[in-house]
């Protein structure tokens, strides 16, 4: 046997790790298709090199402003922006969850009947397909501008989040409580008090406080369609071009949810 | 255990005296902030366009229907670039954020006092700015367009993917990692063997999710100028050409359906 055969016996021995997808051609066919998307994808972007060129010196100037955030000039109309998205923010969780409550009994398969849970689960799903700001237009055409037109966007928002997750708890529980208070004659009611409450209690804390977090940053997303919070300030701020009144906004958004991440994530340890 | 005694009866309770007092005092204070809160949201509504809010929904719908079907022809290519955005900007994110997840998980970090901060950092400063807020900021700094969407799209999934496998990191089990460094591996190899199997499968989790939100995000990312479908919605809306907004509304719909039935095949081949 030669060197060089010697040399490929060892390369052909050598390990390897195992592909992805076992089958060759299903392989090179993903890696075409692929490849054959990106061309077509990125032949498809139009990209005004001039205009970006011009927006790097802006950008840079947004950058630098973050370095020096203006909180003062609009002081006032930056706190008024976010009592407002604080005061949704609770008025639409408290809400949310008053609502999504029962929509997650009924969507759990092992309470609800057939109707009632194809019912309910339409609604989640109805509630999940649609983005908030399109909800927050639809709203806001209805209701007039305003923080009111706002709450209710993120209540129903909360509810497809908080219901859908909620039901799926639900018919993961343990059903051997739920037998035993059946097999002492409770009622429905008693069945949910005792049966099923204290075992999805901690989830539906948890998901409560996160979606406390979600509503506030989404608050401050609808006000640019016109729904309330600090959203409207902040579309004025680029509107006016006042980068660091921008960049003051974003910041106090950024130390806010890393706040109430912190401290949700405490509450969730203390109660589970 | 707490017991109360009642007629002269011993009577088992659930929580002691100061324990239920507590409880009531939190569910008062609680009350009472709510009511607050609603209190500032009501003194800002017009109560008179809630009343005639039926009318209202009851006029928009009538003006919806019939979706103009015709103004299907002109959807196309916004349809087509919403999916790019959504699909370029979670590529550009995944290039993002599994680096920045190897420097912010504290088995893999170079430095956990210098670089995991700042990395942690950057995670938390790109979640909590909706994609929409980043579209507003790229479209004032580059100009409107497709461009804007897909990194408006990356740099909101970067802390996303960041966030997700980087917590995936932490939680591998440690034993493939010590056999591997036992046979003398170094530590690109103990990343590549030991630790890349194990979070490979939540990875592709995590991705196709992100994937499937993004489809739903860049669909009203044209609302501040960062193109796809939102663009004529916006131009729909503005006329208050409401045959056409219903048919926009319906093909994000079957989109967004579509998507999610994807993805959900995705995820069930891999996972």
């Amino acid at each position: 046997m030669s060197v060089a055969d010697a040399g490929a016996l060892e390369r052909a021995r050598r390990w390897r790790p195992p592909p992805l997808v076992a089958d060759p051609r299903l392989r090179w066919g993903i890696a075409v298709a692929a490849v054959v998307y990106l061309w077509l994808a990125l032949s498809g972007v139009p990209v005004n090199w001039a205009r970006v060129a011009e927006g790097l010196e802006r950008g840079g100037r947004f950058v630098a402003a973050f370095l020096h955030p203006n909180f003062v000039a609009r002081f006032d109309e930056i706190f008024e922006g976010f009592a407002e998205s604080v005061v949704m923010t609770v008025v639409a969780t408290v809400l949310g969850i008053a609502v999504s409550v029962p929509i997650a009994l009924g969507a759990a398969r092992n309470l609800a009947p057939r109707p009632v849970y194809l019912l309910c689960r339409g609604l989640i799903a109805l509630s999940r397909t649609f983005q908030e700001v399109i909800i927050a237009i639809l709203f806001v055409a209805m209701f007039g501008f305003g923080p009111f037109a706002g709450v209710l966007t993120l209540v129903f928002a909360t509810v497809g989040f908080l219901a859908k997750l909620l039901a799926e708890d639900i018919e993961d529980i343990d059903p051997g409580q739920a037998e035993a208070i059946r097999a002492t004659g409770g009622s429905w009611l008693q069945l949910l008090n005792y049966g099923i409450q204290p075992q999805v209690m901690p989830r539906l804390i948890g998901l409560s406080l996160y979606r406390l977090d979600i509503n506030f940053r989404e608050s401050a997303v609808i006000g640019i369609v016109g729904a309330g919070g600090i959203g409207s300030t902040l579309n004025t701020a680029f509107d006016r071009y006042e980068y660091d009144v921008a960049a003051a906004i974003l910041l106090v958004i950024i130390l806010v949810v890393m706040a109430a991440e912190y401290g949700s994530s405490a509450i969730r340890r203390l109660v589970q | 255990m707490p017991v109360a005694i009642r007629n002269g009866r011993r009577e088992w309770q659930r929580r002691d005296r100061a324990a239920q007092l507590g409880i009531w005092f939190a569910w008062l204070v609680g009350t009472a902030v709510v009511l607050a809160c609603w209190e500032v949201i009501s003194d800002r509504t017009m109560w008179m366009f809630v009343e005639d809010a039926h009318v209202q929904a009851g006029d928009l719908l009538r003006r919806m229907v019939p979706p103009r079907w015709s103004y299907m022809d002109k959807l196309w290519r916004p349809l087509w670039d919403t999916l790019n955005i959504a699909t370029l900007g979670t590529l550009l994110a995944i290039l993002g954020g599994v680096p920045l997840a190897f420097l912010a998980a504290r088995n893999t970090t170079p430095s956990v006092l210098l670089v995991r901060p700042v990395a942690l950092f950057v995670i938390v400063a790109s979640r909590s700015i909706n994609s929409l807020i980043w579209a507003l900021l790229l479209v004032s700094v580059i100009g409107p367009g497709v461009l804007a969407g897909i990194l408006a799209i990356a740099f909101r999934s970067v802390g996303f993917i960041g966030k997700l496998l980087y917590e995936a990191l932490e939680e591998i089990d440690a034993a493939p990692v010590e056999a591997v460094t036992a046979t003398g591996a170094g530590k690109a190899q103990v990343v590549a063997y030991a630790m890349v199997p194990q979070v490979a499968p939540a990875f592709a989790g995590i991705s196709v999710f992100r994937w499937d939100i993004n489809i739903r995000e860049s669909t009203v990312l044209g609302l501040v100028g960062a193109g796809g479908i939102g663009l004529q919605l916006e131009a729909s809306i503005s006329q208050l050409a409401w045959q056409e907004a219903s048919v926009i509304f319906l093909v994000i719909l079957a989109t967004v359906l579509a998507s999610e039935w994807l993805s959900a095949r995705i995820r069930h081949a891999i996972i």
